[in-house]
């Protein structure tokens, strides 16, 4: 059985607003039955100051997702529209005094639900499925847009918080290459914001940072991580200041390596001399990674192409 | 509040009769069942003992055919890897969809790891293996055959004995997970062509910890667990006497209740299937109904969620289990369900009500008063259900 707060149990064991608004204005529908998890929410709009004055909900779902759609439902009453859209699903979770991880995809599920009842009421057209973006996890109807804000909503920095958040990847598992790359390309823009810290961001193929660790700081302190909006030119010149400073230690080692290309956070670079065939060769491209992600202030993932390229 | 305990197939109560013989061998015998002192060798009697009512419960034809373990997990693993070892050049699985992750888990981590080509065999809509398919996938690569000899979900019972029998013409192995089937069905392994079987001890009434794995005398063996020269060298490690004499007494006893459990048992089961499916409409029970283990009953409710299910009787008392996604922390419902092409609009909605011989009528009538209510008021929250399809089950599996 999972750990649930008291006010969980309480708004599952005695929901508020549960059932059907025959005068609704607006009705969101989220999810399906073949996820295991479907949400209809209904919400009565007052049309003069667009404030919500009555909300009711239908849910298809385990304990957390009928506490979390009755939390909904309380916690927007009365606020107006524009209130109600700043809600986030970590709002929902706080109501009910926190959701275990791998529940989090059902105050997701009210998050998105309120989005598809609000666009509803404006008359805006709302698709649940791929509605932004390609569709990524077929079982569970999981577009790229949901992903991006429920990443971004919630901080998430690894495909096992994006799974519980969302279910992405749950099933088959066919989409978790697509998923990752939503993953990393979320987070680079969030360290780009400075929502994030680059050492937290997911970097496919990256090692994961020892949770402790990421904040130790090196003896020598590093110059401050550049803008975040550079230009490619710009990170081009960081990138062979960076090259340059590490070249001496690779060349003791009879190696040497020189940048490629750029490409958004991708660095190409040709390992030569001793780093070719190296049996550590990857774990100095990882030293590399992790020097440039630091002077770019940026997740950027390091690729040794062969010669010639 | 009365207390119904349903979920025997997970686990069960401790039979008192087996704490009582396994407590001795905590104080005054503790000593090594290895040693050659008085102290080790009264306990070594004991395990002996306790190997021979575990012989007698499978009708097994020699008591050092028993190998005890640690688990039905341990000896499942042990089965199938020895196979692999001692079968030549065969490399080859052949199991069903439907088996336990200590089968399934393992034959994946082998196709990725070993590149073993596993054959699964698919169910019907009534949990039945194809045979047929099960015949075909057998050939002189297969270097072993696993299928359960009932389901744990569902109950379904497979017919291990001729399946043993089709995979000897193959010149291939057969072993059973029998873990949900030892101690309710009756045994007599030595009229049969079955090499291997699993078992745990806590599914009949014995403690957690302390399984075993029978060995069809001229079997070769090749130990997962690798030391001293305990279980004639097939399991290394000090024997857990204490279990083994529980795990005996819990054999004697499921061999003298065998009778109770396939007439009374399945009586209070069919009870309770009955009057669930009279008092709540769009349910049905899941499962092969003609052939199915005496204690299990599986009942999926329509268009709800076994989670929410699961919650709410556990607030009336009532202890089961469900194979939605949401009580096992996976995100897919049942793979024995969905295997059986059970709809989403059920699978989810699921519940398995697994008895024991402890369960009595009374029981039966509290979970029948109040699964009703239960399952109404997660309906009136439900999106899918309007009232209108209320009545018969959408899913009509043909029982050809």
């Amino acid at each position: 059985m999972w750990e649930y707060s008291d006010k969980v149990q309480e708004y599952f064991f005695n929901p508020k607003n549960a059932g059907t608004l025959d005068d609704a204005s607006g009705v969101g529908e989220v999810g399906a039955i073949a996820c295991g998890d479907a949400l209809k929410l209904m919400i009565k709009v007052d049309p003069e100051s667009e404030r919500i004055t009555d909300a009711r909900f239908q849910t298809f779902g385990c304990g957390s997702a009928i506490a979390s759609s009755s939390a909904l439902t309380e916690i927007i009453i009365g606020k107006t529209l524009d209130e109600a859209l700043k809600i986030t699903n970590q709002d929902i979770a706080d109501f009910l005094g926190g959701l275990p991880p791998e529940k989090m995809h059902c105050s997701v599920m009210g998050y998105e639900a309120l989005r598809a009842a609000v666009a509803n009421y404006r008359g805006e057209v709302w698709e649940d499925d791929h509605e932004e973006g390609a569709l990524l996890c077929k079982c569970f109807g999981i577009d790229e847009g949901m992903i991006e804000r429920a990443v971004r909503n919630n901080g998430l920095t690894s495909m096992e918080q994006v799974a519980h958040f969302t279910k992405a990847t749950g099933s088959c598992g066919t989409c978790v290459e697509g998923v990752e790359a939503v993953l990393e390309k979320t987070n680079a823009e969030m360290v780009a914001e400075g929502l994030l810290d680059p050492a937290q961001a997911f970097v496919m193929g990256a090692v994961p940072v020892v949770p402790g660790r990421q904040q130790r700081k090196s003896p020598v302190a590093p110059p401050a991580p550049a803008s975040s909006k550079m230009t490619t030119v710009q990170k081009i010149r960081v990138i062979e200041e960076v090259l340059e400073e590490l070249r001496p230690a690779l060349r003791n080692d009879g190696g040497d390596c020189e940048l490629v290309d750029v490409e958004d956070n991708r660095v190409m670079v040709r390992m030569t001399g001793a780093c070719v065939n190296c049996q550590l060769a990857a774990v100095t491209v990882q030293g590399i990674q992790a020097r440039l992600a630091e002077r770019l202030g940026m997740p950027v993932r390091v690729i040794p192409v062969p010669a010639g390229k | 509040m009365k207390a119904v305990y349903l979920d025997n197939n997970a686990t069960t109560r401790v039979d008192p009769a087996a704490v009582a013989a396994m407590l001795p061998f905590f104080t005054e015998q503790f000593g090594n069942a290895s040693s050659m002192h008085a102290f080790g060798s009264e306990v070594g009697g004991a395990v002996l003992k306790g190997r021979r009512q575990l012989q007698a419960l499978l009708g097994a034809q020699f008591d050092h055919e028993i190998v005890f373990t640690g688990g039905g997990t341990e000896s499942d693993n042990t089965a199938i890897l020895s196979a692999l070892e001692t079968q030549g050049a065969r490399n080859e699985i052949v199991t069903s969809a439907v088996e336990h992750p200590a089968v399934l888990a393992l034959c994946a981590w082998l196709e990725k790891s070993r590149g073993i080509k596993v054959h699964y065999i698919g169910v019907d809509a009534r949990g039945r293996l194809d045979v047929e398919a099960y015949r075909k996938a057998l050939s002189p690569r297969t270097a072993i055959a696993s299928i359960m000899w009932a389901n744990n979900e569902t109950g379904t019972i497979f017919p291990v004995e001729m399946l043993a029998e089709l995979a000897h013409e193959a010149g291939a192995l057969f072993h059973t997970d029998a873990v949900q089937a030892v101690g309710k069905i009756p045994m007599n392994l030595k009229e049969t062509a079955i090499d291997m079987l699993s078992l745990s001890g806590h599914k009949l009434h014995a403690p957690k910890g302390i399984g075993a794995l029978y060995v069809r005398r001229g079997v070769r063996l090749r130990p997962l667990i690798r030391g001293g020269h305990q279980e004639r060298g097939r399991r290394a490690g000090t024997e857990n006497a204490p279990g083994i004499v529980a795990l005996g007494v819990a054999a004697e006893l499921a061999q003298q209740h065998i009778e109770d459990e396939n007439t009374r048992v399945r009586a209070m089961r069919d009870r309770l299937e009955q009057g669930l499916l009279q008092r709540i409409g769009n349910s049905f029970v899941a499962g092969d109904v003609d052939n199915r283990l005496p204690n299990t009953a599986n009942v999926a409710f329509e268009y709800i969620e076994g989670e929410a299910i699961l919650l709410l009787m556990n607030k009336a008392g009532i202890a089961a289990s469900s194979g939605s996604a949401c009580t096992s922390g996976s995100l897919e419902p049942s793979h024995v369900l969905r295997a059986m092409k059970v709809p989403y609009t059920a699978a989810h909605g699921a519940i398995r009500f697994s008895f024991s011989r402890e369960n009595t009528d009374e029981d039966v009538d509290h979970v029948l008063e109040v699964m009703p209510s239960i399952i109404a008021k997660l309906r009136e929250m439900s999106p899918f259900w309007d009232g209108k399809n209320a009545g018969q089950s959408g899913f009509a599996p043909t029982y050809a």
